[in-house]
């Protein structure tokens, strides 16, 4: 079984985006996707802090101290690229204006439900920034995260045990193991990677899984 | 004659009273008018109410009017910077009372403060722990979370371009929080990269407008955090 390092997982979201899309990156995992949109399509990336047209990483010593991504990263503007100030940012999410937010998160329900802004841990401090206002406002919620934690308990869950950020808001899922979408019968696996079974997928899953009739394998290039 | 333009930090930010509510622009540290606060600490104000984004990190600016005890609550989005200590400290010694808000909603009761619109519903948050003790109410068949606006006593921005009557230019994603929360204060202070000559801004590129600011002073950038 070959799990998916954190950037191919960035990799298989940003291959799903369509040509014209205007997508909000959440920090952490979501962040790399910008690097991965395939040439032939042009995608606008949103950042909460006012970026629209958000580009790659500058070069070390390129910096501009002046502009940064939702994860406080440093990042380039494309062409057409535009600032806004942080209410037309938000009226860009709440508005209904993003197709799609890509977010990372502590968990996900079988209903879509989703958890990413505090856990049970009292020494670790809770921090919304703008996962709400993307979980409502964004016509499309599509969330990245490794598919167990740490200590191989699963993400995806029956019911979120951490606070919510939203309900019933998530539709697709990347994980290092699987692509699963979120139905009316909860989880269901579109790709797996190779060499894993069905068990063992679910076995790491925390509700059933349901597979497509079509389940494909989840492949990705090799990019580190 | 209009001039806001004062000389030094120290009288940017006099006469701030204790228990004051101030606005604190800013995105983590891009945009944060580091300077300002620091004056703003060092009049010895105390048990003030702030709104920000994040809590400080490090120990300057915010960081490090928190990590003196000068901040009795603070009403942000996300506490958990990079290097968040003196909030970690003040919150887990019980030193600190802590609002947390979703980002945009913070954003929105700040714009609603500065527009004269004292509450509004939003969808965002409902159903969630946040929500808890907020009127709810359906609209399009949906819960919303009634929300009060937030007005400052004191807004500290930062700009990169300023004139004599208080017209601003911001640069890049240091814009953020500065437009919002510069409309929405009593006393809107000011700190920008550099003077420039009143009418030298082209009025199609004017920001902020000069009616939002009361005091403007300049902290040349090679100063600057």
């Amino acid at each position: 079984m070959i799990s998916l390092t954190r950037r191919q997982i960035a990799w298989r979201a940003a291959q799903d985006l369509p040509d014209g899309a205007y997508v909000n990156l959440g920090i952490g995992l979501p962040t790399l996707v910008s690097n991965f949109v395939p040439a032939d399509r042009e995608v606008v990336f949103h950042a909460e802090n006012g970026v629209l047209g958000q580009g790659p990483a500058p070069a070390p010593g390129e910096e501009d101290p002046d502009l940064i991504n939702a994860g406080r990263g440093f990042i380039t503007l494309v062409r057409g690229g535009a600032i806004v100030h942080h209410n037309d940012a938000f009226v860009i999410i709440r508005g209904g204006h993003l197709d799609c937010t890509l977010l990372g998160a502590f968990q996900v329900s079988a209903l879509g439900d989703l958890a990413n802004w505090a856990t049970d841990d009292p020494t670790f401090p809770p921090g919304l920034g703008g996962a709400m206002d993307l979980a409502v406002g964004a016509k499309e919620v599509r969330v990245l995260l490794e598919h167990t934690t740490k200590d191989g308990r699963p993400r995806l869950v029956e019911r979120c045990t951490y606070p919510l950020t939203a309900a019933r808001c998530v539709k697709r899922i990347y994980t290092n193991l699987a692509v699963l979408d979120v139905t009316d019968g909860g989880f269901m696996a579109r790709e797996m990677v190779p060499g894993l079974s069905r068990e063992a997928l679910q076995a790491k899953t925390g509700a059933p899984i349901a597979f497509a009739a079509d389940c494909g394998l989840l492949k990705a290039p090799a990019l580190d | 004659m209009i001039d806001k333009r004062v000389s030094s930090l120290a009288e940017a930010v006099s006469g701030v009273k204790d228990g004051a509510t101030v606005l604190l622009a800013g995105f983590g540290s891009v945009g944060e008018p580091v300077e300002l606060i620091e004056a703003l600490h060092d009049t010895g104000v105390r048990d003030l109410v702030v709104v920000a984004n994040n809590a400080g990190l490090g120990d300057t600016g915010l960081a490090r009017l928190i990590g003196s005890g000068r901040v009795r609550k603070i009403i942000c989005s996300f506490p958990r910077t990079a290097d968040p200590h003196c909030f970690d400290a003040a919150y887990r010694a019980g030193k600190l009372e802590l609002e947390l808000v979703p980002q945009g909603t913070l954003s929105e009761r700040i714009r609603a403060g500065g527009a004269g619109i004292a509450a509004f519903y939003t969808r965002v948050s409902a159903g969630t722990e946040v929500a808890n003790g907020k009127e709810v109410r359906q609209f399009a068949g949906q819960p919303h979370v009634l929300e009060e606006a937030i007005r400052g006593d004191l807004a500290l921005i930062r700009a990169e371009t300023g004139d004599r009557w208080g017209n601003l230019t911001y640069r890049l994603s240091a814009r953020n929080f500065n437009p919002v929360m510069a409309m929405a204060a009593d006393l809107t202070v000011a700190q920008v990269s550099q003077f420039v000559e009143l009418g030298s801004i082209d009025p199609d590129h004017v920001h902020t407008p000069g009616i939002f600011v009361d005091r403007i002073v300049a902290v040349p950038r090679s100063h600057s955090a």
